[in-house]
């Protein structure tokens, strides 16, 4: 896989991640040498190997149906740029 | 009913084209809590009040799964028939939206929970099925409200980390009318289920919907649309109608059908591209790494297969078998859990025929005009059976029964003591009812002579004189009788 100068400005993109224009060319150098160095990992056969979604080999926590958390507006919209005593308030998004 | 009749086609100027539609429903999963938190899903609070740490994504927070909405997920699985998943993945779905505060949405991408399956319609052709291609479970988002300001937008996320299950259709659907059978009766399977309230107001069930076209014949599908987030059965109808004549019209001038994602503009009835949604198919799914893969023991299935109660098609069967029903009635009662329980308390102490009948017609309409679902019906089942036996046993004759209904309706009082305290009782006795008819006719003899001399149709005035004299509580089958025999002699 390598990558050309327009996929790293997409990619920049989709993570809203503005990049200079100056630094599009390093970028794109570091980018692909650095997906070089994992693609040697290509070089071995894992055609009979399940892929491995974690190194822990448990099953996944869970909880009961209850109710344990919440009403805590006030803490949650501390942390808001702008909020008004009930909502998050954000610039206009509409289509 | 031959097929043909009920094909829909939309027709352009250079032939037929068949309309393809799938379905992605997203339903909200019943639960108390939210998928990974503990905050309550209750509909209606106070904004933001039902928000944890971990639902407003703030950093180093684990999620913990619901183990109540697997279970959900499990049963709606086995009510659409489809195999469940005993290996299972949560992933991370990639994109920026205010009302998203993690930056992305838990989800199930190459390993859902639930995989293929299928769903039965009764269509006026003949049944239909749709194939289910899959289920799984994701995280709701929260709720952006335009309208409080001017120039910002408000966010409340109470919404945020329901949990949700995404259920994927094949392209089988066809028209609108298939896509109205599809998602009631979806409803209807997860109601019995108790897994998803299907409250469409309430938003607990909305689709996006992807529509194509093709030259009727063709077996390839054509560049489909996919109009996002439409919320009532009659809009996602609206919406096709008007995306599949745009694409015709597209196709008919000789343009490209771009591959993208609409709206649905409910004031102005048209679909539109969606310009933010431009990338909205790349969302760089991976593994959730705070999250270990789902895996599921097969006893827990066969346990909740088990515990399924009797699903809509199974009940409709029986209602055919045991109560003698056709099939159009039979779907009628089934089609809410609710209503067939109604009918089965009244079909247990009733002439079951007769009790169909008269829900489907009286007591619906009753319930329809004052917007009442049949749970909170002014009529109980009991009494409701007791009207239905004082029908069949000829005590009271259908009109003076709907006299009595409505009484009922408004007092609420059982059909006996109505039909008692107001004498409606019905005149069966053969001796008294001739006594009567021997009456009318003698003081009408210029007609009887003109009805034996063959104006028959003054039959008609013979029973009017009877019913008025009887204050309509002859037994309209026995006057027919004994009219017909004194006017012989």
């Amino acid at each position: 896989m390598s990558l050309d100068k327009e996929k790293i400005k997409h990619v920049a993109k989709l993570a809203r991640i503005s990049v200079d224009e100056a630094k599009v060319e390093s970028l794109t150098k570091d980018l692909n040498s650095i997906f070089k160095f994992i693609e040697q990992l290509n070089e071995l056969n894992t055609d009979k190997v399940e892929p491995l979604t974690s190194i822990l080999n448990q099953s996944l926590r869970s909880r009961k149906d209850e109710i344990s958390d919440g009403k805590i507006r006030e803490k949650i919209l501390k942390n808001s740029p702008k909020e008004n005593e009930e909502f998050f308030v954000v610039p206009k998004v509409v289509e | 009913m031959s097929k043909e009749k009920f094909d829909y086609f939309i027709k352009g100027e250079k032939g037929k084209y068949e309309v393809v539609i799938g379905l992605e429903v997203h339903a909200q999963v019943l639960s108390k809590s939210k998928l990974f938190s503990g905050s309550s899903t209750k509909f209606g609070a106070d904004p933001n009040n039902q928000v944890s740490l971990i639902d407003s994504a703030f950093p180093g927070m684990l999620p913990v799964i619901n183990e109540e909405c697997v279970k959900q997920a499990i049963r709606t699985g086995l009510g659409l028939n489809a195999k469940i998943n005993n290996y299972s993945v949560f992933d991370r779905k990639n994109y920026f939206y205010a009302d998203l505060p993690q930056g992305y949405q838990i989800s199930q991408y190459k390993n859902p929970i639930v995989g293929e399956g299928k769903v039965l319609l009764d269509m006026p052709y003949g049944s239909k099925e749709i194939g289910i291609e899959r289920l799984h479970l994701e995280q709701d988002a929260g709720k952006s409200i335009h309208d409080m300001d001017p120039s910002n937008t408000y966010v409340d996320l109470n919404r945020s980390g329901i949990a949700l299950m995404e259920i994927v259709s094949k392209p089988d659907l066809r028209s609108p009318d298939e896509v109205n059978a599809y998602i009631k009766k979806l409803r209807s399977i997860m109601r019995y289920l108790g897994t998803c309230d299907g409250n469409m107001q309430e938003g607990s069930l909305r689709a996006d919907v992807n529509v194509s076209v093709r030259k009727e014949g063709d077996t390839n599908f054509g560049t489909r649309c996919e109009i996002k987030n439409v919320n009532s059965i009659k809009f996602m109808q609206m919406a096709i109608e008007y995306e599949a004549a745009r694409q015709v019209e597209l196709i008919e001038n000789g343009e490209k059908i771009d591959q993208e994602t609409r709206l649905f503009d409910t004031k102005k009835n048209e679909t539109r591209s969606m310009r933010s949604k431009e990338d909205a198919h790349d969302y760089r799914y991976f593994p959730d790494p705070d999250l270990l893969p789902l895996k599921l023991e097969q006893k827990l299935i066969n346990d909740l297969k088990k515990s399924l109660p009797e699903l809509p098609d199974k009940k409709k069967e029986r209602f055919v078998k045991e109560y003698g029903l056709n099939a159009y009635e039979a779907n009628v009662l089934v089609s809410e859990k609710e209503i067939s329980d109604y009918y089965e308390e009244v079909a247990k102490l009733s002439d079951k025929k007769l009790a169909a009948t008269w829900m489907m017609g009286d007591l619906f309409a009753m319930l329809n005009d004052r917007g009442l679902d049949i749970s909170k019906s002014p009529i109980s089942a009991k009494h409701f059976a007791e009207l239905v036996q004082a029908i069949k046993s000829g005590e009271i004759s259908g009109r003076i029964a709907k006299e009595v209904f409505e009484i009922m309706v408004e007092s609420g009082d059982n059909p006996k003591k109505i039909i008692e305290s107001k004498g409606m009782k019905q005149q069966s006795d053969p001796k008294e009812l001739e006594k009567m008819i021997n009456e009318i006719l003698s003081k009408n003899k210029d007609k009887v002579d003109q009805y034996k001399a063959g104006k028959e149709k003054l039959f008609g005035f013979f029973v009017g004189q009877v019913m008025k004299l009887s204050g309509g509580k002859a037994n309209p089958q026995l006057t027919n009788e004994i009219l017909k025999k004194l006017l012989k002699g």
